[in-house]
């Protein structure tokens, strides 16, 4: 080997090994809350002896710990739902007006991502103590579909770009009413759309905190307001179990997404042969 | 397109601009209206600004806090990002992995998992004695250096991936033409390849920057309330010592700032590519 090559390759090696030390830091604070959430001793450290699940089982016998996993994921659903109507029906309209009017309506629309977290938790708990909507469910569904909408609005927007007008058009000419041809013709042409942006606003609905200190006192209590509490309160390895079980669900969501995915296009591939086949 | 079919498409517009218009414009608006008229109308919450030494501080750190988490973001990223456009499509996908994992894995536990790693009985001050490098624990967290931590910790995923979508559109082409042509590899990095990664360096370097503006969970954790950033002192403001003008101009100001970012730098780059929109 020449050294110009030995060099090159050295080079190589040390931008890769330089890449790779920046990933480990980036995937070590995941490699703690494992082991420390199945720690045998009674307060937050790594495991001295033993694995041990008795702070799973402390959480799963905890009527508070399981009442704040319900709420959220209650939370999350009811705004993923209520974002993805009220988000695909204005990236629809948009599309199909694309003027001036529905280019800044889309741009409006992002605005619960631009705004800091902060200034809308200042404003919200205003506004949601005035309306008595401070410390309920329909309060904090609210503005989680806030948060959501722009997510649904952008990845259903993307779909929409990709999607063939002239379908819409050949279904209206041929009868279909304007909503028959949004629920029979465009929806199940931006599934994919549509099943990304729910994914986008459940997660960030899941583990929203910063609003929902904010607009709640002590009836409502999310999962994640609670881990918040208890880092402040204690050091119990509860917290760690429940960490763990708070990623595991988002998680587990992001992954039944992905599969969900795969096989559709695998679905669609095969609609595709099938029909060059014939 | 018929006058009654538009009527529909706007009709389509009307659930999210209506819950926008009630939950969201009016709560913000009042915000804004409250902090010229409380305690009194006028603009005197904001002369505060020029004259009140605990804002210029504290104003002072968040940015400064904000400029080294952009530094440090936008240049660990670019690493990655680069070292992502190199490699092999499998090696590619799981670094790609690594960042992913990351970008979802909640910012809560994240400061959470910060705290565990880096306290003095902490697993990396163990392994630094252990390795003999040092005799006492090192303080890395309740403190600026935790909370910086944290933060460029929060924000690289972030940062690499509008870099790396950037980079992946640059053929390799010119880079080696630039060799060819007889330029160093130093020389074809820094006039060739850097330039053309300017688009991406911007829209990463925006992103985090205004991300991190109104950051609060990540200090008010790993800062063990001796950070303060100017989101932990607008809860303060209104939770603790109640001064509703004081709160609502210190979030106005907030706001404006990072709309005026925004706003210049909609002149300069696609932002409509920046949030992938």
């Amino acid at each position: 080997m020449s050294s110009h090559q030995f060099w090159q390759q050295f080079r190589y090696a040390l931008q890769l090994g330089f890449a790779w030390m920046i990933l480990g830091f980036l995937v070590l604070p995941m490699l703690i809350i494992l082991p420390v959430s199945l720690t045998d001793r009674s307060y937050l450290s790594l495991p001295e002896h033993s694995l041990s699940i008795q702070h799973y089982q402390a959480f799963f016998s905890n009527s508070a710990w399981l009442s704040a996993t319900g709420q959220s994921l209650l939370i999350a659903s009811i705004a993923t739902i209520l974002a993805l109507i009220i988000g695909s029906l204005c990236a629809i309209g948009c599309w199909r007006l694309s003027n001036g009017f529905s280019n800044g309506v889309r741009l409006f629309m992002l605005a619960p991502i631009i705004v800091p977290t902060i200034v809308q938790g200042l404003a919200y708990y205003r506004f949601w103590a005035a309306t008595g909507l401070f410390d309920t469910y329909i309060g904090v569904i609210i503005a989680h579909t806030l948060v959501g909408l722009p997510y649904t609005i952008i990845t259903v927007s993307a779909s929409l770009a990709g999607f063939d007008v002239k379908l819409e058009q050949a279904a209206r000419s041929l009868g279909a009413s304007t909503w028959r041809t949004l629920l029979h013709v465009i929806v199940p042409g931006i599934s994919p759309g549509l099943f990304a942006g729910g994914l986008f606003a459940f997660t960030h609905s899941f583990d929203e905190l910063v609003i929902v200190l904010f607009i709640t006192s002590r009836g409502i209590a999310t999962l994640p307001k609670r881990i918040w509490e208890g880092i402040e309160d204690n050091i119990d390895p509860t917290i760690a179990a429940a960490a763990v079980l708070l990623i595991t669900i988002t998680f587990a969501v992001l992954l039944l997404g992905a599969l969900f995915r795969s096989l559709s296009e695998r679905a669609s591939a095969r609609r595709n042969q099938l029909a060059e086949e014939h | 397109m018929l006058q009654t079919e538009m009527r529909t498409y706007y009709l389509l517009l009307v659930p999210a601009l209506v819950i926008m218009g009630i939950f969201f414009v009016v709560p913000l608006s009042s915000v804004l209206w409250i902090s010229v008229t409380d305690p009194a109308p006028g603009l005197e919450n904001y002369t505060q600004l020029l004259t009140s030494d605990l804002i210029h501080r504290i104003w002072w750190n968040t940015v400064r806090i904000c400029v080294i988490t952009t530094l440090g973001a936008v240049i660990l990223g670019y690493v990655v990002a680069y070292a992502m456009a190199q490699v092999s499509p499998r090696h590619r996908s799981f670094m790609l992995l690594c960042v992913i994992i990351t970008f979802w894995f909640s910012v809560l536990v994240r400061a959470f998992a910060w705290v565990m790693l880096l306290r003095p009985e902490g697993p990396v001050n163990s392994a630094l004695m252990g390795i003999g490098l040092i005799e006492e624990p090192l303080y890395l967290v309740r403190n600026e250096l935790g909370v910086l931590i944290g933060m460029i910790h929060y924000m690289l995923p972030v940062a690499i991936l509008p870099l790396y979508s950037n980079m992946k559109s640059i053929p390799h082409k010119f880079t080696d033409a630039a060799r060819g042509l007889g330029a160093s590899p130093l020389k074809a990095f820094f006039l060739v390849y850097l330039p053309m990664t300017k688009p991406g360096i911007l829209a990463a370097a925006i992103l985090v920057f205004i991300i991190s503006l109104g950051f609060y969970i990540t200090p008010a954790i790993l800062g063990g309330g001796r950070v303060v950033m100017i989101a932990e002192y607008i809860r303060v403001s209104f939770d603790e010592t109640l001064r509703w003008g004081h709160a609502t101009m210190l979030a106005s100001t907030l706001l404006f700032v990072v709309v005026a970012i925004l706003v210049v730098l909609s002149r300069i780059v696609d932002l409509k590519k920046v949030f992938g929109a």
